[in-house]
């Protein structure tokens, strides 16, 4: 296993009277994907920002790759690349002057090729309000990891963007992950959380309430599995059938839809009464549940019973 | 060196590339020298006298005071300031940076009015271009450093229109461009005397144009000169980082302690 690269201890954030975060514990592998997620308010933005180095923490230590964030402010801007969840740039600024600017001052040559990397070679000359959303992001990745950072910090980087800038990005982000960047990903995006981290922490009122892989995270819930099927007949939706493991079920669109806490007694049990009923299966699919299952189910647990279903 | 140079040379850039910017460093000191030649040259023929310094002291008054402390709000409130702060960019350079190349514009526009003046208007050129030249830097680097600290200190836009408003207007009306010093009555002149416009009139007056001082003309250099030091030193100590300007080192209305060269003046001068 890698050592770590982010140490968090008992880390505590305060503004006056309020308490922002409440002595949260974590660490981040070496060149691992970490996503942190939590709803508006959990704890987030203070948690990051610490590490940033753009707030003090209250209590508890941070470290970023040996780094003390407030200590040692000028060390880790260089150890460090952050994109800003507003692409925070003067509107003003072309895509070629914010490379030289920013370079310039991280003491590294600029590096152009990324802005064509990224699909910002005809842009390179306009002014930054010119730009879309997505090419603003894209512009703020290609500033945050032109001085090839260790550690880079992700907020929402994907946030209004179509389908295949995504899909680029993603790309662009398993690529530093192999070449041992480790990525901080603050999302919302569930999907996004879960197919891209290695491992995730979920903060919920100022803590930590769940940490792991999304594996791990998911199959510590409720453990209901969708189980979705079709048939020819419709056999399963004209008389009340009991199958081991379901703990509801309901009719959509042609479909039979049983939620289960026990995936293979139920499909087992649904074969046999199709095929005892003489009907031809047409679809079926087993979903587990998501990482946005979860999450719901941790910070709303009263919603999560009928939420996820 | 190379990213001051670097950053220099976008804020430079920006000053002409942005509309209001280019309005305020150049459209509107030079549409308003133009439209002062031709309009108080026929109504009053003593005008044009200290015409050259009169509207180079206002194109200082516009870049600076509504040129400057606007866009630094600005970008504090969207963030940048937190994205500049993440690379590397020291404090001192986003404070300074915009006010130096504020200057270089001014140094353009103030050749432009000077070399423009006598041809067109017949107003008379400076006696010693020397001294010309200081006044001039002085009096810009005095009113950078105020339009940087209100920049700092303001909470918002709206808050940075009035306070920018308290020096540009009052300027205008008591600074000296207008009518002399002397027409003013005792107690206004006095007041006067906390404006950096009336100390830099005074100075162009009486050691670059050839006429008489109203009070020590090298006295409102060195007024226009601390200034300008404080102003900068208040800045720099009161910056905050934050797009909400809430955590800074000292409590904003330290920011008054840049008017204690000005207050000295008017006991001393």
């Amino acid at each position: 296993m890698k050592g770590s690269v982010i140490q968090v201890k008992d880390f505590r954030k305060t503004y006056g009277d309020f308490v922002a975060v409440d002595g949260i514990s974590f660490d981040v592998r070496e060149g691992e994907i970490f996503g942190l997620l939590g709803p508006n308010g959990a704890g987030k933005t203070s948690t990051l920002e610490s590490l940033e180095g753009l707030r003090e923490p209250n209590g508890g230590s941070v470290q970023v790759a040996g780094v003390d964030p407030t200590r040692e402010p000028r060390k880790l801007r260089n150890v460090i690349g952050v994109q800003l969840q507003s692409s925070a740039l003067p509107e003003s600024i072309t895509p070629n002057e914010a490379m030289r600017f920013f370079c310039a001052y991280h003491g590294v040559a600029p590096r152009f090729d990324l802005l064509d990397r990224l699909g910002l070679q005809e842009k390179r000359s306009a002014q930054f309000f010119e730009l879309s959303t997505g090419q603003q992001r894209r512009l703020a990745l290609a500033l945050a990891v032109a001085h090839d950072p260790q550690v880079l910090f992700l907020d929402e980087p994907t946030a209004g963007l179509d389908v295949a800038t995504r899909s680029e990005l993603h790309e662009m982000m398993q690529e530093l992950k192999d070449n041992g960047t480790t990525i901080i990903l603050a999302t919302h995006d569930m999907a996004e959380a879960e197919e891209m981290s290695d491992r995730v922490a979920i903060l919920l009122n100022r803590k930590i309430v769940a940490s792991g892989s999304p594996l791990e995270i998911t199959a510590t819930g409720a453990g209901l599995t969708k189980v979705s099927v079709r048939t020819q007949n419709a056999c399963l939706s004209t008389r009340a059938v009991s199958l081991p493991g379901v703990s509801q079920h309901v009719s959509k669109d042609e479909y039979e839809i049983y939620y289960s806490t026990d995936i293979g007694p139920t499909v087992a049990a649904i074969i046999t009464q199709i095929e005892s009923q003489k009907d031809t299966l047409i679809d079926l699919r087993v979903e587990r549940p998501s990482l946005e299952d979860r999450f719901l189910e941790i910070t709303r647990p009263n919603a999560a019973a009928g939420g996820s279903q | 060196m190379t990213a001051f140079l670097n950053h220099f040379s976008f804020e430079f850039r920006t000053g002409i590339r942005n509309k209001t910017l280019l309005l305020m460093n150049y459209l509107f000191p030079l549409g308003f020298f133009l439209m002062m030649g031709f309009i108080m040259g026929s109504i009053n023929p003593l005008f044009i006298d200290s015409m050259t310094p009169s509207m180079v002291v206002f194109a200082i008054l516009a870049a600076t005071f509504l040129g400057i402390p606007d866009p630094l709000v600005n970008a504090r409130e969207s963030g940048i300031f937190r994205s500049y702060k993440i690379n590397g960019i020291p404090s001192i350079s986003i404070l300074v940076i915009p006010a130096l190349t504020t200057i270089l514009h001014l140094v353009i526009v103030a050749v432009l009015i000077t070399v423009t003046a006598a041809p067109l208007f017949d107003a008379p050129l400076p006696v010693n271009w020397l001294i010309y030249a200081l006044v001039f830097i002085t009096m810009a680097f005095a009113c950078a450093g105020l339009s940087v600290l209100i920049g700092v200190i303001s909470a918002n836009s709206r808050i940075t229109v009035l306070w920018s408003q308290l020096f540009f207007i009052p300027s205008i009306m008591l600074g000296g461009m207008m009518f002399p010093l002397s027409m003013l009555p005792e107690i206004a002149a006095k007041f006067a005397q906390l404006l950096p416009a009336a100390h830099a009139m005074n100075a162009f007056n009486g050691l670059a144009m050839g006429y008489d001082a109203d009070f020590s003309a090298w006295g409102s250099v060195i007024v226009l000169a601390l200034t300008g030091v404080v102003a900068f030193a208040l800045a720099v100590y009161l910056f905050s980082w934050d797009s909400r300007n809430t955590t800074r080192r000292g409590h904003p209305a330290l920011a008054l302690l840049v008017l204690l060269p000005a207050i000295a003046g008017m006991f001393v001068l």
